[in-house]
């Protein structure tokens, strides 16, 4: 059983996303579309809808699992995406729960 | 597809033609291939003719029979693959082939002042093209610090101008 | 240092003003980010895993302190407050956003700085000895002709799509701080028997997948004919280099295929024919133009004496520690050169705040003259401090927190940006450094190890330049866990050479042990005074690596 969520990064500033229900795009995992099974073709081409309305650049499918604490990739690089740099808890997504800068909520 | 040439859109007067087509009368562009092959023909032609060389092939290859031609093609397979350039600045440089120079294939505006200065002077471009757009271009970068085929006066040169007229 | 006059003003404003409107475009939807890319590539700009980020050239190296203030203004405006001087002596933004680019590009027009070809498949910012222009043994400044490298590789319309990026670094020193022979093109200042400068010509170094140490194709190229010989190995390569495959694409792949004599063969055919067409001399008057700017500053007429020093470096130990390990010698009698340290124990390698690069272009402003380095081992120089000056320049960058005295020694650690930052990365290089840095903070045992060069990058391209560090550490990616290759032995200067991979990568937990371990070794190896390289060349990888996988 593998679960694969779509992942992108936004076209105006370069944060990271990922496609939530709709079409719509969101900055959390835990709010994304997941695929059972590798069925990620209906996701992809939905995200085709964000490169044509030019909200995204370059969306790919991602592994996920899930973590204790929610939602993980299974890939180290897309859990630093996820998160931010490990060297600056301060930047990125994490910056929210280290509660020092805004929400890792990116609304497009 | 049209071209921009001499600052204006004008449509293709050539027929480019493959290689197994039977040749036609009037302006035809043939592949280096076909002119290795069947020079003796060719050159008894009458009626212009043109050669389109891709970015592997050498202006070394046809640099005895320039007179031939009054248009040679440079391919762009992809607008990343830069050996056209060289070509270019070859021709004109060091062959003196004053004829057309025509840049073909993935052929984009963000790179037409490089062609220009190496020595381009048709460009094929997509339909629907702008010619603003082109011709803007061409002028967004005023300055040039390198002598190229278009023998632009360089920064370097117009320093010295003004530092001998002071 | 270089001010530019109408046309380098010029041609900037209109860079910005074309990129402005590529951007534009591409929000428009105008262009797909397919066409997009290699435009905002050729402007520095690379998306990255959180973000964009931009790379902006500081030309061979060469920064004054109001460039370097805006450089600050810049980085608290348009990104997170910091930037990261990387080991191509350029600094990088990791969060500014697409359509803000333009005005920050523009900012930076006002003070003479770009961010032209800091990246694509194009001639790169030239780099340069560090020290140029007060170095105590250099034959000429290389600076002059560093500058006019800028000017005619900057949108050079022959060669802006080559097959592979170039890079081109030059030294105007017997020693060198420039490692020319790891780069495209090397340069390196000389003189011919009539006493005339010139230069050798190093062609088809570098790092990467396939590290390789250049090879003289010219021994001495006088200094008219500089452009007209770079025109021609450029159309060498541009013409025959591979272009099917990225991996072999560099030129020094070519000159590997071709064979060195060949490539020359090559190379002075093509220069013959330029010469004969398009010959590029470089007129006296443009090189006296150029040189007039590199002119030594106000020089104070001072003595050999420093009382103030002497005082201080025998009553301040601290002080005199740090004078030990940051202090060059200056070519002009009664100064000194200054290397600032942006490797603090455990912070990350090359990072600098607004606030610590604000502190530097005011101790720039008080006592070097207004100008700074940045060297490509990631660390700022206050080139030209008077001998009496240098106690009150510590203290200020102690106040700054940028007083940490391990330049050159074991934590002065070069550390590419790695998975932290990077989209290619196999595996993160800041927590390594950081964990290194921390493992080996004491400062006594960092003097005992003496010299010793860790190069960290964090998948092959090197950017880090681990094939010349004592040792280098490679990350790479086993089956989704962080892995660290590590070779040792390499070299960047005139003695360059390329490290030995030591065997099986270690995982990241076991990285700084290894490291442990081979400082270990080569302590109980070292004779009289060794530094770490030479115990290295004279006892081999063996006894290394004994220890190394002794465990296992
Ligand atoms: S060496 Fe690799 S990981 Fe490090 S900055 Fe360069 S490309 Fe990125």
């Amino acid at each position: 059983m593998t679960a694969s969520v779509v992942t992108a990064n936004r076209l105006g500033d370069g944060a990271v996303v990922y496609l939530a229900p709709e079409g719509r795009w969101t900055g959390c995992l835990d709010a994304a579309l997941v695929a059972q099974d590798d069925a990620t073709e209906p996701l992809m081409a939905m995200a085709e809808r964000g490169l044509v309305d030019r909200l995204v650049v370059t969306p790919y499918v991602i592994a996920v699992e899930d973590g204790p604490d929610g939602r993980l990739a299974s890939h180290i690089k897309e859990r630093i995406r996820a998160t931010g740099p490990t060297v600056r808890l301060d930047l990125g997504k994490q910056a929210a729960q280290t509660g020092v800068t805004e929400s890792c909520h990116v609304p497009l | 597809m049209p071209l921009v040439k001499d600052d204006a859109l004008v449509a293709d007067t050539w027929t480019r033609l493959d290689d197994d087509a039977a040749m036609i009368d009037g302006p035809v562009v043939i592949s280096l291939e076909r002119w290795l092959n069947e020079r003796d023909v060719l050159s008894s032609r009458n009626g212009p003719l043109g050669i389109v060389l891709t970015s592997h092939e050498t202006p070394e290859q046809i640099s005895d029979d320039l007179g031939r031609f009054s248009l040679i093609c440079l391919e762009f397979p992809r607008f990343t693959d830069g050996r056209a350039y060289s070509h270019a600045r070859k021709l004109r440089e060091r062959f003196g082939y004053t004829g057309e120079l025509r840049a073909v294939g993935n052929v984009l505006r963000d790179q037409f002042l490089f062609m220009q200065r190496c020595g381009f002077d048709a460009f094929e471009v997509a339909d629907g093209t702008a010619l603003e757009d082109w011709l803007r271009a061409t002028t967004e970068i005023s300055v040039a610090y390198q002598s190229a085929a278009d023998r632009r006066a360089t920064a370097m040169a117009q320093r010295q101008d003004s530092c001998t007229a002071s | 240092m270089y001010r530019y006059d109408e046309f380098d003003h010029t041609l900037v404003a209109e860079r910005v003003t074309q990129f402005r409107d590529q951007v534009r475009r591409r929000v428009a939807g105008e262009l797909t980010e397919d066409e997009f890319k290699p435009l905002r590539l050729m402007n520095g700009l690379y998306l990255q895993l959180h973000a964009y980020m931009l790379r902006v050239a500081v030309p061979y190296g060469v920064l004054s302190a109001h460039q370097m203030r805006r450089l600050a203004h810049v980085a608290r405006v348009y990104d997170k407050g910091y930037g990261h001087f990387t080991t191509r002596q350029n600094i990088q933004y990791n969060w500014p956003k697409l359509e803000e680019v333009p005005d920050l590009l523009e900012e930076l027009a006002e003070v003479e700085m770009h961010a032209i070809q800091t990246s694509g498949n194009c001639i790169r910012n030239v780099t340069a000895d560090q020290f140029a222009g007060v170095a105590a043994d250099e034959i000429d400044d290389p600076r002059v002709y560093a500058e006019i490298i800028r000017q005619w590789s900057t949108l050079h319309p022959e060669f802006s799509f080559l097959p592979r990026k170039f890079k081109i670094a030059i030294t105007g020193a017997p020693n060198d701080r420039a490692a020319v022979k790891v780069h495209d093109i090397g340069l390196r200042m000389i003189r011919n028997e009539a006493d005339e400068p010139g230069f050798e010509v190093i062609v088809g170094g570098g790092q990467g997948r396939t590290p390789m140490i250049g090879h003289v194709v010219r021994g001495f190229l006088p200094v008219p004919d500089l452009l007209t010989y770079l025109d021609s190995v450029l159309r060498v390569y541009n013409q025959l280099g591979r272009r099917d495959n990225l991996y072999k694409a560099r030129i020094k792949i070519l000159v590997h295929e071709t064979g060195v004599d060949e490539f020359t063969r090559l190379v002075e055919e093509e220069f013959a024919a330029m010469t004969r067409e398009t010959p590029q001399v470089l007129p006296g008057g443009e090189l006296a133009r150029i040189r007039a700017y590199f002119q030594p500053p106000a020089y104070r007429d001072l003595g050999k004496a420093a009382p103030t020093l002497d005082l201080a470096l025998a009553t301040d130990s601290a002080f005199a520690q740090w004078h030990a390990a940051s202090v060059s010698a200056h070519k002009q009698t009664g100064y000194a050169i200054v290397t600032i340290s942006l490797k603090p124990i455990g912070g990350i390698p090359g990072d600098a705040s607004a606030a610590e690069m604000e502190a530097v272009a005011d101790l720039a402003e008080t006592f070097s003259f207004s100008e700074i380095r940045v060297t490509h081992e990631q660390n700022l120089v206050l080139p030209d401090v008077a001998k009496e000056d240098l106690y009150a320049v510590w203290q200020g960058l102690k106040e700054a927190g940028l007083a940490t005295p391990n330049v050159g020694l074991v934590t002065d650690i070069i550390a590419c940006p790695g998975l932290d930052y990077c989209n290619l990365a196999n595996a993160r290089s800041i927590p390594i450094a950081q964990e290194i840095s921390e493992r080996f903070a004491d400062l006594d045992r960092q003097h005992d190890i003496g010299e010793l060069k860790v190069k960290i990058s964090g998948c092959i391209n090197a950017c880090g330049h681990h094939h010349v560090g004592h040792i280098g550490i490679l990350g790479v990616d086993k089956k989704g866990v962080e892995h660290y290759q590590i070779t040792l032995g390499g070299d960047a200067t005139e003695t360059a050479a390329l490290g030995d991979i030591v065997g099986p990568a270690f995982s990241g937990d076991k990285v700084t042990d290894a490291v442990d371990t081979v400082v270990a070794v080569y302590l109980d190896q070292r004779q009289d005074g060794e530094r770490f390289l030479e115990t290295y060349r004279r006892v081999g990888l063996a006894p290394f690596k004994e220890k190394l996988y002794a465990a296992r």
